[in-house]
């Protein structure tokens, strides 16, 4: 199969980046920034409470943790439902207990199927971001963008309504996104998108996205990494955990604030045998010095003040 | 369209087993040769398609997966840089060229601490597979032109995008003054390579020490990968008293220079550090070293009777 001439033009080939969503900006660059409190480290603690149909379709790709079996495939759906059961309230105890609160992303076919989950979830102090509709709902570039307009409305509009909240985050389901998700995004009046896990601060977004924050919510140091798809285990986990602090607690100290996110899904994370590891890790961490727990539009809104 | 007939073996090599070999002697007596090989790269949100392989498992744009490799620019690269300026260890580049032109601050950096550059391709999202000789012959054109200009280095390495190669690869290689490959895992020592014209060797790289491979596909934690590091040197080093090893830790720093990864890494690469007996080289020093004093005697070798 011949290569077109094409294959050796690179349009883009020149300063930055290769396209117009946001700025190049390496991290030693930017200026330092302060945390409220004086604190180096933001901790953002994420949850992600998701909805896998049983008829998934699984186009145009299996969503990580997506039902991989055959129809009716009872080992994974119910898996997802035993976080959002039971694991999810493991998590909020664990969380309570360490008086740490986070941000929970949901697909809004939470709110319809368990408009309780997401009033209980606001009552106790956590944050709301909307992550689509469900996991079989991905938006890609395959997406006619007045279906991927709707998606994102009936997302942003029902997890208002059941949560009111501002719903200010965004997390695409699998955090796939389309050449139109950011501009869309923008219309339906979010502040801040999760997809694009290339920093560890947040920072602009431009072109058709203008008004939008990038946040680094994790990827790699998730337990949908760790323990799901890398085996890891969950002591192994829990020292990853603390090694990041460290890092980045270091690294503040020369360089101003950073954030550190974990990223924790009930079905994962929310298993009897896995709390205590990850419990530990966190308590490790709140007995250091300058460590600000905050939400994900607590720490946008932080960012944003910083003087210019 | 009939395909080009196909050969059953790459020709690139000959089977010489350690009994048969000379003695590999390194700079001031020392047995090891080792070399640090940051893959500094370039995947671009919405490159065009290749038969052969496409970088993205998503749709253009693969938000997720393009915003991780790129976390290696914004963030990681800058951490490994300062973990093995702090040792004074030195990188041999393997760059996607495209960075010269996107990211010129990164090859400045680069330069400012001596590393080397060579060759990684134009973009770690565009193949030589399916390329026609002509074609592969301009990007490789391209790539010895743009590391000349951004460094004033003429490029000695290669390592293909995603290790690549069509058949004819190494001759256009060779054609193009490039004296080393790292596309073959054959070997812990180098070896000659065999082209058309010019002389070629292969330098040792490595499928097993490679942070991606270790950290992804064999799904190992940041302190195993460290582990594992100090037990490839360790093994390295007592071989090498009979005669010179290499050993090559490939990088990339959107893995590496995650902060939950640096420590582990930084910790392994001291340990290397505080041995006397290792030269801490570049890729293209080994190989000079090599193609000066060895290579002939490796011929020689391999053509020796009774193989």
């Amino acid at each position: 199969m011949a290569l077109p001439e094409s294959y050796l033009q690179y349009p883009r080939r020149g300063p930055g980046m290769d396209h117009d969503f946001y700025a190049w900006s390496p991290l030693p660059n930017r200026k330092p920034i302060r945390w409220p409190q004086g604190a180096r480290i933001a901790l953002w603690v994420n949850l992600t409470v998701e909805h896998f149909p049983l008829d998934a379709v699984n186009k145009p790709f299996l969503p990580p943790g997506g039902l991989e079996r055959a129809y009716p495939d009872l080992w994974n759906y119910t898996l997802h439902d035993y976080g959002n059961r039971v694991g999810v309230y493991r998590l909020y105890r664990m969380l309570e207990g360490l008086g740490l609160k986070a941000t929970v992303a949901m697909n809004a076919a939470i709110a319809d199927r368990y408009p309780f989950l997401v009033q209980d979830t606001a009552r106790r102090g956590h944050e709301i971001m909307a992550c689509g509709v469900d996991m079989n709902r991905l938006h890609h570039s395959g997406l006619a963008i007045e279906r991927e307009r709707e998606s994102i409305g009936t997302s942003v509009e029902t997890l208002r309504r059941a949560s009111g909240q501002k719903v200010r985050g965004w997390m695409s389901p699998a955090k796939a996104e389309s050449f139109n998700t950011l501009g869309l995004l923008r219309e339906h009046g979010i502040d801040y998108v999760c997809d694009w896990p290339n920093d560890d601060l947040p920072y602009p977004l431009t072109g058709p996205a203008a008004g939008l924050h990038a946040m680094p919510h994790a990827s790699e140091l998730s337990d949908l990494w760790c323990l799901h798809q890398w085996h890891h285990t969950t002591d192994e986990f829990a020292q990853q955990i603390g090694d990041q602090f460290r890092l980045l607690h270091a690294e503040a100290a020369k360089s101003g604030g950073r954030v550190m996110s974990l990223t924790l899904h009930p079905w994962i994370a929310g298993q009897p045998h896995r709390i205590r590891p990850i419990r530990e890790a966190l308590a490790a961490i709140l007995r250091h010095a300058g460590v600000w727990n905050a939400t994900g539009a607590e720490i946008l809104d932080a960012f944003k003040a910083q003087p210019g | 369209m009939s395909e080009a007939p196909r050969r059953a073996e790459p020709g690139l090599y000959d089977f010489v087993p350690p009994p048969k070999r000379p003695r590999i002697t390194w700079p001031n007596g020392a047995r090891l040769a080792f070399w640090v090989a940051p893959n500094i790269e370039f995947y671009e949100l919405d490159p065009p398609p290749n038969a052969a392989r496409n970088m993205w498992t998503r749709p253009n744009p693969d938000a997720m997966n393009y915003g991780w490799r790129e976390f290696g620019n914004r963030v990681g690269v800058w951490r490994m840089i300062d973990v093995m300026a702090a040792l004074g260890i030195r990188g041999s580049v393997s760059l996607n060229v495209a960075i010269c032109d996107h990211h010129p601050e990164i090859v400045r950096r680069c330069l400012d601490l001596g590393w080397e550059l060579f060759s990684h391709g134009v973009y770690n999202t565009r193949f030589v597979a399916n390329m026609s000789e002509e074609q592969e012959r301009a990007m490789i054109r391209d790539v010895v032109d743009t590391i000349r200009r951004a460094s004033g280095q003429q490029v000695e390495g290669w390592l293909s995008p995603a290790l690549y190669n069509n058949d004819r690869t190494m001759d256009l290689l060779a054609e193009h003054g490039i004296r080393y490959t790292c596309d073959l895992f054959h070997d812990d020592q180098p070896t000659p390579v065999r082209t058309k014209t010019g002389r070629m060797c292969s330098i040792p790289y490595s499928l097993e020490m490679n942070d991606i491979l270790v950290y992804a596909r064999q799904m190992q934690t940041p302190r195993e990968y460290g582990r594992m590091i100090k037990a490839q040197f360790d093994q390295l080093y007592e071989e090498g008293a009979e005669s010179g090893t290499v050993m090559c830790v490939p990088l990339h720093p959107y893995m590496v220079g995650q902060a939950h990864r640096l420590e582990p890494f930084a910790e392994a690469l001291d340990y290397v550090a505080r041995h006397d007996k290792v030269w801490l080289a570049t890729g293209a020093e080994i190989a000079r070293w090599y193609l000066d004093r060895h290579f002939d005697a490796a011929v020689a070798a391999a053509r020796a009777p009774g193989g």
